[in-house]
């Protein structure tokens, strides 16, 4: 591939006896919404945990934006320009919605010990920065309203949003999310779909983007990449991936009721 | 307060020295200045457990640790039978600040190579500390003047008022500590840091994923808990003017904090305050009605005390698990406040829970 921003190369993890990723490669160009689908089990979540520095791989190679950060810490690879969302949220429930966008912003100086207490002005202009920065996020997946709620009491599916916009908060070139749309309402779940083919088409960030739902998948993505047990089956554009025989017997047979 | 501890005594009979208006002044003057010392320490606690979840089971020997640098700094040299290094009879205020820094030290020391590993590591090399520096106080053979302890540690301005007067000036420096270490420790964590904390408290895996170098943050953490727990334990030093190592009991360094910051509201700073003052009423008041209470109570009622303070903390876990003062939604103060917390009566209820 031309320019690929994310390169996957023979990646394995082992959970005790379990090969959960099993060898997979696959590559995601820059600028693309890239789905990576697959039925349960298949190690679509292992993946994503292995690429974002969350569990080290036990073999293989990932390389970010032609920088090998295989193994790397999450820390390390948040500043190679990557961010993700989880496919359980894991929102800090005591925390309000906003601050728990907050937290993801980048180049934040209060984040270190000796700036709110030294230089406090220089820490509440950049405060005010990032809090319109999250407020905006907040918009666009419609929980402004919500904004100084506690996030533990939100509702599963607007769980999904405030990940969604905590993992823009951070102003990513690759965002890695895990089934966005799960547990969204079907009205507001299009609208994603568009608010993430908006974000891909005016600031050229790139989503990988775990997803069960095909039509979402289908809609939303220029590629799609099939995993079964561990490995890559099939690549390629949503039409040749869903018209393939292999896929519908592997995938759409058991899992798309 | 003075009224509450007045009519207590009164009506429960026969306090042997609270029945004078003097007796009652100097107990509560004694009381208060002991609170704001405990409430330092447990401010320093906050930022370690409150805020990031740091399980430290040896507060009392940061507390230790600063007691004895700033009595080995601002004692004179050694003489007769005593046996100390230092003893470089430097001013009080210079003893407070290499307490501080011992107390930052010894975190560091422990932090640096537990911290990076799980969590539980850093707990349990916590709870050797204090009995090595307990041993090491003893035995360490003119080192810090074994069991005896050290003696005639100065009282800082000791000259400067009456010896009669001088309970309330001590009262003033232990307050105007705590209000200095209350608007450091605010200024530090009612901020987007006092916010990476809470979120590594809360959910690491979301704190790493919002690029946060998490082990960075808890050494800082556990560091500044540290020197404000030496500060605190110099305080106590100077304020007592004698240590040695069988004072500085589990019980009371470590085991008395934490139900403090537990009643108090972990998390909320002025919470964990009240809570200081709150459990340090039980603690220190049970003595005082010793004679009111039945034979059975009042002879041990040392032993008894335990045993009220611990129900006390079960209460709170079961009942009312943010506290008095529950903490706030809202961690950095250059956003607006939020309306508050749940009620009390919710709280108390269980109500929140549900949410
Ligand atoms: N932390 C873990 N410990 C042990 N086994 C794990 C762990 N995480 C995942 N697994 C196992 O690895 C395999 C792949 O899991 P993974 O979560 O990656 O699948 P997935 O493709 O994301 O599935 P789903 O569509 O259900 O989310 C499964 O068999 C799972 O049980
Ligand atoms: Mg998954």
């Amino acid at each position: 591939m031309a320019d690929a921003i994310l390169v996957v190369d023979r990646l394995e993890k082992r959970f005790g006896g379990n090969r959960a990723v099993d060898g997979a490669s696959f590559e995601v160009a820059r600028g693309s919404i890239t789905g990576l689908i697959g039925p349960n089990g298949a190690g679509k979540t292992t993946c994503f945990n292995c690429i974002a520095g969350a569990i080290r791989p036990d073999g293989g190679r990932v390389t970010l934006n032609g920088q090998d950060v295989t193994g790397w810490p999450p820390h390390r690879v948040y500043a190679q320009g990557l961010s993700r969302t989880f496919q359980i949220p894991q929102e800090l429930s005591g925390m309000t919605v906003l601050e728990n966008v907050m937290l993801t912003a980048r180049d934040h100086p209060g984040e270190n010990l000796w700036e709110p207490i030294l230089r406090p002005w220089r820490v509440a202009s950049r405060e005010a920065e990032v809090r319109e920065h999250a407020m905006a996020m907040l918009r666009q997946v419609n929980l402004e309203p919500l904004a100084h709620e506690r996030a533990g009491t939100l509702s599963g599916g607007q769980r999904k949003l405030l990940e969604l916009a905590r993992a823009l908060m951070a102003d990513p070139e690759l965002v890695l999310l895990d089934e966005p749309s799960a547990g969204v309402n079907p009205t507001l779940a299009s609208r994603l779909v568009e608010d993430i083919r908006t974000i891909n088409r005016e600031r050229g960030v790139t989503f990988l983007v775990i997803g069960h739902d095909m039509d979402v998948v289908a809609r939303l993505c220029d590629r799609l990449v099939v995993m079964t047990s561990g490995r890559v089956m099939v690549e390629g554009t949503p039409d040749e991936v869903l018209n393939n025989a292999e896929v519908q017997e592997a995938y759409l047979g058991s899992q798309y009721r | 307060m003075l009224e509450a501890i007045m009519g207590l005594a009164m009506s429960l009979g026969d306090p042997t020295f609270l029945v004078t208006f003097q007796g009652a002044v100097n107990w509560s003057v004694g009381f208060l200045t002991t609170v704001a010392i405990f409430a330092i320490v447990v401010l320093g606690l906050n930022v370690q457990w409150g805020y990031t979840g740091i399980l430290n089971f040896g507060v009392v020997a940061f507390f230790m640790v600063g007691a004895y640098t700033s009595a080995l700094l601002t004692l004179g040299p050694a003489t007769g039978f005593n046996a100390y290094i230092l003893g470089l009879d430097l001013p009080v205020l210079v003893g407070w600040l290499g307490a501080a820094l011992a107390g930052a030290l010894l975190a560091l020391l422990v932090g640096l190579p537990t911290l990076r590993l799980r969590l539980d590591f850093l707990a349990i090399a916590t709870i050797g500390i204090a009995e090595i520096l307990r041993t090491f106080a003893r035995s360490g053979n003119g080192l810090v003047n074994r069991n005896e302890g050290l003696n005639g540690i100065p009282g800082f301005l000791a000259g400067t008022v009456d010896r009669g007067d001088y309970k309330w000036l001590l009262l003033a420096i232990a307050l105007a500590s705590l209000l200095l270490v209350y608007l450091l420790v605010r200024a530090a964590t009612e901020s987007p840091w006092g916010r990476v904390l809470r979120a590594i408290r809360d959910n690491e895996a979301t704190a790493q994923a919002a690029g946060k170098r998490t082990t960075v943050y808890r050494l800082q953490a556990f560091v500044l808990g540290g020197a404000i727990m030496g500060f605190a334990g110099a305080l106590y030093a100077h304020r007592i003017g004698a240590i040695s190592p069988p004072g500085f009991t589990d019980l009371f360094g470590t085991f008395l904090p934490y139900t403090m910051l537990i009643v108090g509201g972990a998390g909320n700073h002025r919470g964990v305050i009240l809570g200081s003052l709150v459990v340090g009423f039980f603690w220190f008041g049970t003595p005082l009605v010793q004679e009111s209470l039945p034979d059975a109570i009042g002879t041990n009622v040392f032993v008894w005390r335990q045993f009220f303070v611990g129900l006390l903390v079960v209460m709170f876990i079961l009942w009312l698990p943010k506290g008095l003062i529950a903490e706030e939604a809202r961690v950095s103060r250059f956003l607006p406040r939020v309306a508050g917390g749940p009620s009390l009566r919710a709280r108390i209820t269980g109500r929140f829970r549900a949410e």
